[in-house]
C-alpha cells in the first residue's frame, strides 16, 4: 500500500513563543525549529503499517528551502521519498494547505493520507478534514491508541488496515470511538497514537540520498488565494503574580476569605 | 432567517451545555452584525432537543433527522449542516470546539466555499467581523479576517459565558436532507464511553488535577478523594495520562480539554506550556508542587511548595470539615 504523510516544520513545541515588541509577528530569535510532533506520530504509524503491509511512504510538506531539514528527518525516520512544495507560512491558510495536499493526492494516488492532527504553531486542526472533503473521502480524525503511548507494546493498534478499510480508535469527548473507513481514506494522528522512533545514524546518512522532489504551487496548479488572513497579533492577558502560602491552613483561609471561591 | 447559525450539540435527547456558550458568542456576533441567530439540531431526537433549545432567543430552530444521522459521522452531519446553512441564508456558522465541531465543521466550510477560524476566543474590536484565536499553544493571540462571504467557526466554550433561557419558544422547522447514505464511506463500529460519577471536566466549577508527580495509578486516588471532598471534576496532565494514571478523557491542555473553572487545584504538576494552554483561563489557580521552580507557580494565584502526598490528604480532610460546618 501507498501512504502519504505530512511533515511540517514548526517552532520548537517546548519553546515559549513570544511576540516581537512591535507585535508584527513572533520573535524567532533563538527559537529552534522541529518536525511537528503530530506529524511524527503520523510518520511512525505509516512506518508500522508499511512493516505489516509493505508499500511506499511519501512524506509531503509545504515550506521554504529551510523545511528540507524536517523533510530529511522524516526520511531518516524511514519515509521512502519526499515532496516539498514551496510556500511560506504567512502565505498559507489551512484551506490552501488542504488544496495543495489534495493535488499531491491526485498526483500520487495513495491509499491513505495520514496528517498530524494539528501543527503546534497555527493550532488550527483543519487541514485533514478540509482535504478529506475536497477529495470526497471518509475521515478518521484524532486517531489515538486507547491505552496511550505507554501501552503500545501489545494489544490492538490505534490504526489497522484490512480488506480495503482502515479501522481507527478516535479520542472524542466522553470516550473512545472506533471508526471504520473505506480506503482511500484520510486519517489525522493524535499524540497518543504511538511513540515516534528516533532516527538512527545510519538512517540519517541514508536519508541524504533519498529522493526529495521540490515543486511550486504553480507546478501543481493551485490557486494561492487565502480564505483566512491573520491581520494582527497580540499578547494573551497576563495573570497577575500570585502569592506563596506556607501551609494548608493558610491556603484554605485565602480561598475562603480572600478569593471567596469556597 | 438570521445571519448566524449555531450548531447545537446534544446527547441522549438533551442539549449539551457547550452549546449555551456558543449561543453567548452568537449573541455577541449578532449584536455586531445587527441581526439574530438560528440553531440547527442534527441527529436522533432532534425535535425533542429543539424544544429545549428554543428558549434561548433563536429566530428559528432547524432540525434534521433520518437514518443517516442516527450515528454521528462527519460527512453526513457536514452535509446536513451545510444544507441548512444555505437554506437559512446564514453568513456565520458556529459550533463548539468540541470533538464533533473540530471533526465536522471544516467539511462544512469546504461545502460552502467558506474560510474557517478554529478555537475563537473573542471578536475583534474593529468595524468588520474579525475573530481572535489562540496560536502557539495560547502564547500568542491572532486576529483573523475571513475573506469569504460565509464564515465557519469553532468557538472555545471556556471563553464565553453560559446563557440563561430568555423565555418564549423559537419556531421549529424540520429540514429534509438530500444526503445519500450510499455515498457514506465510513461507519462507527463501537463507542467505549468513559464512565464517571464526577462533574464533567469541561463544565465543572471546581477542578482538581494531577500530574506526573502523583507517581502511580494507585496514588491518583488522592486526587480523586480531594475532588470528591470539593465536589470537583478530576483532570490530569498529558504526562499523567501517558503514564496511564487515568484515561485520556481527563487530559487538560493544548490537545486535551480547555477549561476555565472558578477554582483549579493542580498537584504534582510542573506546568508544561501545553498544560498551561488548557487551564490558565481558570479564575483562581492553586498549585502544589515540591519543586519551587516549577513553571506552574508563574500562573498560580496561590502556590504551596510542599509534598502533595502530605498536602492532598490534609486538604481533603479539612475541606470535608469545612463543608460539614
Amino acid at each position: 500500500m501507498k501512504i502519504m504523510v505530512t511533515a511540517k516544520r514548526v517552532t520548537d513545541p517546548d519553546a515559549r513563543i513570544r511576540l516581537k515588541s512591535d507585535l508584527s509577528g513572533i520573535d524567532s530569535e533563538g527559537v529552534e525549529y522541529k518536525l511537528n510532533p503530530f506529524c511524527e506520530n503520523a510518520i511512525e504509524e505509516a512506518l508500522r503499517l508499511k512493516a505489516k503491509h509493505d508499500g511506499e511512504i511519501v512524506a509531503v510538506s509545504i515550506g521554504g528551502a529551510e523545511a528540507t531539514t524536517e523533510m530529511r528527518r522524516a526520511l531518516a525516520m524511514g519515509c521512502d521519498r519526499g515532496i516539498l512544495v514551496d510556500g511560506a507560512d504567512d502565505a498559507l491558510d489551512a484551506d490552501l494547505v488542504a488544496r495543495t495536499i489534495a493535488k499531491l493526492y491526485e498526483k500520487e494516488q495513495p491509499d491513505l493520507i495520514i496528517f498530524g492532527k494539528q501543527a503546534v504553531d497555527g493550532d488550527s486542526n483543519q487541514a485533514a478534514q478540509l482535504c478529506a472533503e475536497y477529495l470526497g473521502l471518509g475521515q478518521a480524525t484524532f486517531a489515538a491508541h486507547p491505552n496511550g503511548s505507554a501501552g503500545m507494546t501489545g494489544g490492538e493498534p490505534g490504526l489497522a488496515v484490512a480488506d480495503g478499510k482502515v479501522t481507527a480508535m478516535r479520542e472524542v469527548d466522553g470516550g473512545v470511538e472506533v471508526v471504520e473507513v473505506a480506503m482511500p481514506a484520510v486519517v489525522s494522528a493524535d499524540l497518543r497514537l504511538n511513540e515516534p522512533r528516533l532516527p538512527t545514524l545510519p538512517n540519517i546518512m541514508k536519508a541524504k540520498r533519498k529522493p526529495l522532489e521540490q515543486l511550486s504551487m504553480a507546478d501543481l496548479g493551485v490557486d494561492v488565494a487565502l480564505k483566512v488572513k491573520t491581520i494582527a497579533f497580540s499578547n494573551p492577558p497576563e495573570r497577575k503574580a500570585g502569592v506563596r502560602v506556607a501551609d494548608v491552613d493558610e491556603l484554605l483561609n485565602k480561598l475562603v476569605n480572600e478569593a471567596k471561591v469556597l | 432567517m438570521s445571519d448566524i447559525l449555531v450548531v447545537a450539540e446534544h446527547a441522549a435527547g438533551s442539549l449539551k451545555k457547550g452549546t449555551l456558550h456558543v449561543i453567548d458568542f452568537a449573541r455577541q456576533a449578532a449584536a455586531k452584525l445587527g441581526g439574530g441567530f438560528d440553531l440547527v439540531v442534527v441527529g436522533p431526537q432532534a425535535a425533542a432537543v429543539a424544544a429545549q433549545a428554543g428558549g434561548y432567543g433563536a429566530g428559528k430552530v432547524y432540525t434534521v433527522e433520518g437514518p443517516a444521522f442516527e450515528q454521528y459521522t462527519a460527512p453526513a452531519y457536514a452535509h446536513a449542516i451545510a444544507e441548512v446553512a444555505a437554506h437559512a441564508g446564514a453568513k456565520v456558522i458556529a459550533g463548539a470546539s468540541s470533538s464533533l465541531g473540530k471533526d465536522c465543521l471544516p467539511r462544512v466550510a469546504v461545502k460552502l466555499g467558506a474560510g474557517m477560524a478554529s478555537d475563537v476566543v473573542g471578536i475583534g474590536s474593529g468595524n468588520g467581523l474579525t475573530y481572535l484565536r489562540p496560536m502557539w499553544a495560547g502564547n500568542v493571540v491572532g486576529e483573523v479576517e475571513i475573506t469569504t462571504a460565509i464564515h465557519v467557526l469553532t468557538v472555545r466554550t471556556a471563553e464565553f459565558d453560559t446563557v440563561e433561557a430568555s423565555g418564549g419558544a423559537s419556531p421549529v422547522e424540520a429540514v429534509a436532507s438530500t444526503f445519500d447514505q450510499a455515498t457514506l464511506k465510513q461507519r462507527v463500529v463501537e463507542f467505549r464511553p468513559t464512565v464517571s460519577a464526577r462533574p464533567d471536566l469541561s463544565e465543572a466549577a471546581f477542578v482538581v488535577a494531577g500530574g506526573r508527580g502523583v507517581k502511580s495509578k494507585e496514588n491518583f486516588s488522592l486526587i480523586n478523594d480531594l475532588a470528591d471532598a470539593l465536589g470537583a471534576a478530576v483532570g490530569a496532565t498529558r504526562a499523567a495520562v501517558d503514564a496511564e494514571f487515568i484515561e485520556n478523557d481527563y487530559q487538560i491542555g493544548q490537545t486535551g480539554k480547555i477549561i476555565a473553572p472558578d477554582l483549579y487545584i493542580g498537584l504534582g504538576i510542573s506546568g508544561a506550556i501545553q498544560h498551561l494552554a488548557g487551564m490558565k483561563a481558570s479564575k483562581v489557580i492553586v498549585a502544589v508542587n515540591k519543586d519551587e521552580e516549577a513553571p506552574i507557580f508563574t500562573v498560580a494565584d496561590y502556590g504551596l511548595v510542599a509534598d502533595l502526598f502530605k498536602v492532598a490528604p490534609e486538604l481533603t480532610e479539612k475541606l470535608r470539615k469545612l463543608k460539614s460546618q
